[in-house]
């Protein structure tokens, strides 16, 4: 996974509390950014152990005539360590906001950087890549935008053997290029698509990640259904992502995870989800998925969340494509172990991480919609009952149950008797109109094709359930058709 | 929410499925008043109900959330010294020496000893530098290649290339790796004299503004910086060419502090 390098420098001496409060703070702002579609979020790579090396302490803001020393003895200096040490100091200075400013208006400074970046001296350059990463994860656009004479040489670069410098540069780009649409007007036109292409070709994880989050940031992007997606998928990239993400002992969690957020935004963007299908990304999404299930029950490990919540989106996005609907074959998904892994998943979030559990009931759905297999599996793996558990959580579970009882009396027959009726008395008694009528047409299907569930549906008040809404605008209509059914059976 | 203890052996079994149980529907079902169709659902990128796990998800691009790995270790070593032909630089941990390497050492062209950032770089400049069989050819048709990766677009001279990149490709005009090819001194192979090279140390590498090669161009004067004075002033004049080191990157300007 993402490995346990440091985000921003860590305040010292941080409470436990401080830091609840900090991140409810972080995700009320980024709750305010969706909604505002200005939803970006940069990624620092900054080295522990290197942090520890030089001294741990926090590096102090650096004045004009400091930057155009450092920068001076970087480029000129006649010993080499002394070069490394002034690029080094200057690095840990621009770890300052202040510092950035001061730099980017400097003038030749960006300038020298670049030429830093391609000197022969290779810890320069990474020394200067450093540098030009720190700029590229400023808040403001002005310092971030100042790398922009970088790129084509950290899309060169991308070419290159060295795994470190390629991950570095991937962090670099993946910064940019949330920057500004003007910013990725530039990459576009520079390669980006290409270069990514052959550099996920990389057996290095580190690497592997690193273009993940790159590739995601630029799928992200708001212009990426027209501008972006149809070159991403004319590319060989998609293969190697599905690749990426087969199941196995191979599987990297931290690879895995950029690459469905990957394949997320692709299919969500509904540009060409049949060339997906085409390339076996439902089954293997489907594998992915009872991977992460099996993983979930195995360890307590925070964190697989992030993969399931992509998997789920994707699985059930997919299976809305017309190349679905054909019956048969493999662009099927018929594997009833899918809906043991939901299920599996589904109470993994009701500990974990209750928010997703909308998400994985749509999937549900999804599955349960236009397959008799799956609804058939829900009876026969005994689920009814686990899900009528989650009856609190969403409606959805209604919309569910809803689509088993439409399929007729073979399925209804598994129904009821069963713990489906007194669950839905419960419903029929909610305030939530959207819950009483889903409940409605729940009942109405049961009625057709269980009739001999209304004898107990009366024995346990049904009539002075239903009587409660029949003043309700949206609901009198299928109330009244209801009684009608109980008393003339 | 309680499982079926035998879910999650259904898990690890074989792929699969029951015999669905047949379907039998009746008109009446769903008919108004009613209206419950099954339907599968698509949501587009922006949706709302994406909104939870879209901030989940930035939370854990910012670091908020746990990490889940420990950071691999970056073990020291005793310091060793890099094998490459003529090199001498020394190292203590694994990872700077491959960055070392990989920039040095890796794609290196046999006849000039120029290093290049990948070997699609390095066979462009071994094509257009020291295939005699290239001069001849692209005088008939389009041979200069462009540099980016996935365009297959190719030119008849360097400057048309370069006009392409400019324009096409939104590169630099002065982008390093995309230098012209020197008149005089690079058809003959350099001798690559060991104890000349250390003598010269490596290369003093001079960075920004021009990027001349050495013996046989002129140096463009370079560009006064605010506030600097210069430290030395000479180039190596045009008639003299050294051996070239064992590893020149791409950037083979030396300079010389004038001895007096």
């Amino acid at each position: 996974m993402w490995s346990g390098r440091q985000g921003r420098l860590r305040p010292v001496g941080c409470v436990v509390e401080e830091l609840r409060c900090r991140r409810r703070e972080r995700e009320a702002a980024l709750r305010k950014a969706r909604r505002e579609q200005q939803l970006v979020s940069k990624r620092l790579l900054r080295d522990d152990v290197l942090e520890e090396v030089e001294g741990g302490c926090v590096a102090k803001i650096l004045g004009e005539a400091e930057i155009q020393q450092f920068l001076r003895l970087a480029q000129r200096g006649t010993e080499e360590k002394e070069r490394e040490r002034a690029l080094v100091s200057l690095r840990r200075g621009l770890q300052h906001p202040e510092t950035q400013q001061t730099f980017i208006w400097l003038e030749g400074s960006i300038r020298t950087l670049v030429g830093l970046l391609t000197s022969s001296q290779a810890l320069l350059q990474l020394e200067a890549a450093r540098c030009l990463h720190e700029l590229s994860h400023s808040e403001q656009s002005a310092v971030a935008e100042a790398c922009l004479p970088a790129t084509s040489y950290l899309l060169t670069y991308l070419s290159g053997h060295s795994s470190d410098f390629i991950e570095l540069c991937l962090y670099t780009l993946g910064n940019l290029i949330v920057e500004s649409e003007a910013v990725r007007r530039q990459l576009l036109p520079q390669g980006i698509v290409p270069a990514l292409a052959a550099c996920i070709q990389s057996p290095h994880l580190t690497v592997l990640e690193a273009l993940g989050y790159a590739l995601s940031q630029l799928l992200q992007a708001k212009e990426a259904p027209e501008m972006i997606i149809p070159s991403v998928l004319g590319s060989t990239l998609p293969q190697h992502i599905l690749r990426l993400l087969q199941p196995g002992p191979k599987l990297n969690l931290g690879v895995a995870v950029e690459f469905a957020w990957c394949l997320h935004y692709i299919i969500c963007s509904q540009v060409n989800n049949a060339l997906l299908i085409y390339h076996g990304g439902l089954s293997t999404l489907g594998l992915l998925l009872l991977d992460v299930a099996g993983a979930v029950q195995r360890t307590e490990d925070a964190g697989l969340e992030l993969l399931a919540c992509p998997v789920l989106r994707c699985l059930s996005n997919l299976l809305t494509e017309a190349a679905v609907e054909v019956g048969g074959g493999p662009n099927q998904l018929e594997d009833e172990r899918v809906v043991a892994a939901l299920f599996i998943l589904l109470q993994f979030f009701l500990q974990k991480q209750p928010s997703l559990l909308p998400e994985g009931l749509w999937l549900l759905n999804n599955l349960t919609a236009n397959s008799s297999s799956f609804c058939t599996s829900l009876l026969s793996m005994d689920l009814i009952e686990p899900l009528l558990q989650l009856l609190p959580v969403s409606n959805v579970v209604l919309t569910v149950l809803c689509n088993v009882a439409e399929k007729g009396p073979a399925y209804c027959q598994h129904l009821w008797p069963g713990p489906l009726l007194p669950c839905l008395m419960g419903t029929l008694a909610s305030s939530d109109t959207e819950v009483v009528g889903q409940s409605l047409e729940l009942l109405q299907l049961l009625f057709l094709y269980r009739p001999e569930a209304v004898e107990a549906f009366l024995q346990q008040s049904g009539l002075q359930v239903l009587e409660q809404h029949q003043e309700e605008a949206q609901l009198q209509d299928r109330v009244r058709a209801l009684q009608k059914t109980a008393l003339h059976r | 929410m309680q499982l079926p203890p035998a879910l999650r052996s259904r898990l690890v079994g074989a792929p699969g499925a029951a015999e669905p149980l047949p379907v039998q529907r009746d008109p009446a079902a769903g008919a108004p008043p009613f209206h419950f169709a099954a339907r599968r659902v698509r949501f587009p990128r922006d949706h709302e109900f994406f909104e939870d796990g879209d901030v989940q998800r930035h939370l854990y691009l910012q670091d908020v959330l746990t990490q889940v790995t420990e950071a691999p270790e970056r073990p020291r070593v005793p310091e060793f010294t890099c094998q490459g032909a003529g090199c001498c630089q020394v190292f203590d941990t694994l990872e700077d020496y491959e960055h070392h390497y990989h920039t040095l050492h890796r794609n290196v062209c046999s006849f000039c000893r120029r290093a290049f950032p990948s070997v699609h770089l390095l066979d462009t400049h071994i094509l257009e530098w020291h295939d005699s069989l290239f001069q001849i050819l692209s005088e008939r048709q389009d041979m200069y290649q462009c540099l980016v990766e996935g365009c297959t677009e190719k030119f008849k001279t360097g400057k048309d290339r370069k006009d392409h990149l400019v324009r096409r490709h939104l590169y630099p005009a002065d982008f390093r790796f995309d230098k012209p090819k020197k008149s005089r001194g690079s058809a003959t192979p350099v001798a690559t004299v060991q104890v000349l090279a250390e003598a010269l140390g490596d290369d003093g590498e001079q960075s920004g503004g021009d990027a001349m090669e050495v013996c046989s161009e002129h140096a463009a004067p370079l560009p006064e910086r605010v506030g600097e004075r210069r430290t030395y002033s000479h180039r190596i004049p045009s008639t003299i060419c050294f051996g070239q080191g064992a590893s020149r990157g791409f950037k083979s300007t030396k300079k010389r502090k004038e001895h007096r």
